[in-house]
């Protein structure tokens, strides 16, 4: 984190030397950080862009697939181009003919961080469970992996999942770990700024709409009777249900738990994202305005850089927490039973 | 815009990515680590149960071994008295009989010696009338003739004499 600090207060040295050039596009700047990217841009190097090709996998008039580097630069391949900016669909492949989307699974590069940061997780995890197959736990005390997970595991475990689910807390505690540790390695390698960190993964609304619903088909496929019947036909005065206002602001809440899920993984981790970006690109947007304000203010950026990667690194602690936290709520909630109200 | 609009390729990807880590993930990884764990945190508790009760155990082992201690203690006193009562018993039974024994000696000696006096008075006594008879005889051979009724006056004053003096 620090070495590409030391990397941005480096650069100021070159974008000096294009003063001329146009001063930088913040919204492209920043937005290219932040969205999807049919390649993996790495650097621009001497005016270069650097970047890894990745495979187009496209359903147009059959299935096409293609490396994304035949339509670098507005280039035309097979009657598909990516859509310029202004256009509808800016940034994603278009046909050429009418500009409309064809069926486009490419791996995209959220697609190939995922893939990347989910080998990383599954690897970990499975390194760790290797540890407990190999070792007598009765034994000996975990060590390497092992350490360095257990205590996260038995706290998200013992503390969330068991508190806010109740007794059948076993059943659910897989999907609600996957769900944490999935949660918080992306966020994590969010916040790694090279390859194959630095895709901004959990701060993609198609990302945490996935999570969302994995967690509310976990809540409503092993909802119990009373949850239904507190939906449909609640405790309350007749009226509020001969016509239906309580069961329709139920099942309304039914889709706004997971919504909101959605929207504060998304919008936590897309801020972060762009405050550190804002941050650093003081350093660029100051390189014309002379030495002393752009060192001053370099300086500063870079500070204040620091500062902002500590917060990412708790924000992405805290959002998976909180992602698996209420997860584990709402599952509660569907579980209860109507003694304990 | 873009940035709120799910695009449709990462939700294909995301399902099939997040679900392939999922199904791994809960078949092979997390469920071995939190069983073990489990087990383990069970151990522990069963561990310091048992150690409570060993300890426990141990106490009220060591409170027996107290009693029983006590216990033998005043059997040994109480076994103690009982020899020396009956030691005393027995010696005093045997003085007493001992001394029953000797007083029986005693007496039967203090009879015979008795008995054995008597005789040899009689035999004396026999002897000195038979002597009497004798020297009187001697005496008065020429007047006295010796028939029965002068000889049991001389019997009786023999008797009479030889009683007078001796006791």
């Amino acid at each position: 984190m620090s070495f590409f600090m030391l990397l941005c207060s480096v650069l100021p040295l070159r974008a000096q030397e294009q003063a001329e050039e146009p001063s930088l596009d913040m919204e492209e700047y920043i937005f290219g950080h932040i969205s999807d990217a049919y390649e993996w841009h790495l650097l621009t190097f001497k005016g270069k862009e650097v970047a890894i090709p990745l495979p187009c996998i496209v359903f147009n008039d059959g299935l096409q697939v293609f490396s994304s580097e035949r339509l670098a630069h507005g280039a035309e391949y097979n009657g598909l181009r990516i859509a310029g900016r202004g256009e509808p669909h800016e940034g994603k492949i278009v046909r050429v003919s009418d500009g409309g989307r064809p069926f486009d699974i490419s791996i995209t590069k959220n697609v190939l961080g995922l893939m990347a940061d989910s080998l990383i997780l599954v690897v970990l995890i499975l390194l760790c469970a290797r540890w407990y197959r190999r070792h007598d736990a009765l034994k000996e005390a975990p060590r390497g992996i092992a350490g360095l997970f257990e205590p996260l595991i038995v706290m998200i475990e013992q503390d969330v999942i068991k508190d806010a689910v109740g007794p059948e807390y076993r059943k659910y505690s897989p999907y609600l770990l996957t769900a944490f540790f999935f949660i918080l390695i992306n966020n994590l390698m969010g916040i790694v700024p090279f390859f194959p960190g630095g895709a901004n993964i959990t701060g993609n609304i198609a990302v945490t709409l996935v999570l969302a619903l994995f967690t509310f088909a976990m809540v409503n496929i092993f909802g119990n009777k009373h949850y239904w019947k507190d939906i449909l036909w609640p405790d309350v005065p007749i009226f509020l249900k001969a016509i239906p206002i309580m069961p329709i602001i139920e099942i309304v809440g039914m889709f706004t738990k997971p919504f909101s899920l959605m929207i504060r993984l998304f919008a936590n981790m897309l801020a972060g994202h762009i405050m550190l970006l804002s941050t650093i690109a003081l350093v660029f947007l100051t390189a014309r305005m002379g030495p002393v304000l752009n060192g001053s203010l370099s300086f500063v950026s870079v500070l204040f850089g620091i500062f902002l990667d500590c917060l990412e690194l708790l924000v992405a602690f805290i959002q998976a927490y909180v992602f698996t936290m209420l997860s584990s709520v709402f599952i509660g909630l569907a579980h209860q039973q109507p003694e304990t109200h | 815009m873009s940035l709120i609009t799910p695009d449709i390729g990462l939700l294909f990807w995301m399902v099939v990515i997040f679900g392939a880590v999922f199904f791994i993930l809960a078949k092979w990884g997390f469920p071995v680590i939190t069983r073990m764990v489990e087990k383990r945190s069970d151990y522990i508790r069963d561990s310091l149960a048992a150690a409570e009760k060993a300890r426990l155990e141990l106490d009220s082992f060591a409170s027996e071994q107290q009693k029983i201690l006590d216990r033998t203690r005043a059997e040994q006193g109480k076994i103690l008295a009982e020899a020396s009562r009956t030691r005393e018993e027995i010696l005093n039974r045997a003085k007493e009989e001992a001394a029953a024994e000797s007083a029986k000696i005693l007496q039967k000696t203090r009879e015979e010696i008795t008995a054995e006096k008597e005789a040899a008075l009689s035999e004396l006594r026999s002897e000195v009338s038979t002597l009497s008879v004798a020297v009187a005889e001697k005496i008065l051979r020429k007047e006295l003739q010796p028939d029965a009724e002068q000889l049991a006056l001389m019997d009786r004053l023999a008797d009479e004499a030889s009683h007078a003096p001796l006791n």
